[in-house]
């Protein structure tokens, strides 16, 4: 049976489309059948993240308007085999796919796929109700910041408007420093304000922009902390109990630089 | 060191408590007119009992350590005889 999830934040830049660069990555290591459908359409960045920008011939909206079987405009990934991205266009607008064809899509989709992730514009505009339209479930990323956590109730609230209530959460770009010198709200926090599950805790890692700028998802790196809350997040989609992660603690110099006010 | 610091909230509070309100407003969408029209009701069912100074009266939506509150500030002037 599949599963389409869309990815959704609100908020820009909060890491949307690293999440579903990262998931759909993991749940293909998984070894299942993933397809990501970017829907920002106007702003592609997917496929950027993936390592895949130099192998899109066909987009979204191509198939959409049925120039296109979508078969044709899916690109394979190179390194995760049951891994396929369905890219959208970088010059046409957000309007340009209507909810009823990413439905339509998504239907023809589900039997050659376990999972279709879709990666949302930021927002609460067409694109917003386009890219929610055919999903079973939605995964809400948010950042401990004032701001993208009520961005993150408005898009709980709209996705309530639109009955979709399998709604999960994850707090991403953490700074365990801070949040350990109460200079940052955590995970208990927010969920505490927005009481949705919460589904995984991802700190702030810069080894996310250097993996961004390999086209590798930061998945696969073991050794990153980020990479590590990923690879957690994909066994609880498969619905395992995995403890949430916790983070180093400040280190001796750490302390001994906050004793003296430094 | 905080050294005078010690009944300061941390900023992670503040974000917090900021945010508890705000959430509030924002998923009730009270709108002023909203407020305006709880006022009056207010007014109106308080009248009944107590006269009141309706220039001064206060009305807000406040928070309080776990629990955001109605919170009402309503000078009264006198108490009407046999109200009740």
């Amino acid at each position: 049976m599949s599963e389409v999830i869309v990815i959704t934040s609100g908020k820009g830049g909060v890491g949307k489309t690293t999440t579903t660069a990262n998931l759909g990555a993991g749940l293909a290591i998984a070894g299942k059948r993933v397809a990501l459908i970017d829907v920002d359409t106007g702003l592609r960045n997917l496929d950027l993240l993936l390592g895949l920008e130099n192998r899109i011939m066909y987009d979204l909206i191509d198939v959409t308007e049925g120039r296109q079987p979508y078969k044709k405009a899916l690109v394979k990934h190179k390194k995760f085999s049951s891994l396929y991205l369905l890219p959208t266009s970088q010059v046409k607008d957000k309007s340009a796919v209507r909810p009823e064809q990413l439905i339509k899509l998504c239907e023809e989709m589900r039997p050659e796929f376990d999972y279709i992730l879709i990666d949302c514009p930021a927002g609460i505009e067409q694109g917003f109700a386009t890219a929610i339209a055919a999903a079973d479930c939605a995964i809400v990323v948010t950042m401990p910041e004032i701001s993208a956590v009520r961005d993150a109730d408005k898009i709980i609230g709209e996705l309530g408007r639109a009955d979709k209530n399998n709604i999960k959460l994850i707090v991403n770009r953490i700074r365990p420093q801070m949040v350990e010198k109460g200079d940052m709200l955590d995970m208990e926090d927010i969920n505490d304000l927005l009481s949705i599950e919460c589904i995984g805790q991802v700190p702030d890692d810069e080894l996310v922009i250097k993996a961004t700028n390999d086209g590798k998802p930061v998945i696969t790196m073991e050794k990153s902390m980020a990479g590590q809350a990923y690879r957690n997040i994909v066994r609880r989609i498969f619905g395992e109990q995995v403890p949430f992660m916790t983070f180093p603690k400040e280190g001796f110099f750490g302390r001994l630089k906050k004793a003296f006010g430094l | 060191m905080k050294i005078f610091g010690k009944n300061e909230k941390s900023s992670r509070q503040t974000a917090k408590e900021r945010l508890q309100v705000v959430l509030i407003h924002d998923r009730a969408r009270i709108s002023p007119e909203l407020m305006e029209h709880l006022r009056d009701d207010i007014i109106r069912v308080i009248s009944n009992y107590m006269e009141i100074n309706r220039k001064d009266m206060e009305l807000s939506l406040a928070n309080d350590e776990n629990s955001v509150a109605l919170v009402a500030n309503i000078p009264v002037n006198r108490l009407k005889h046999g109200g009740v």
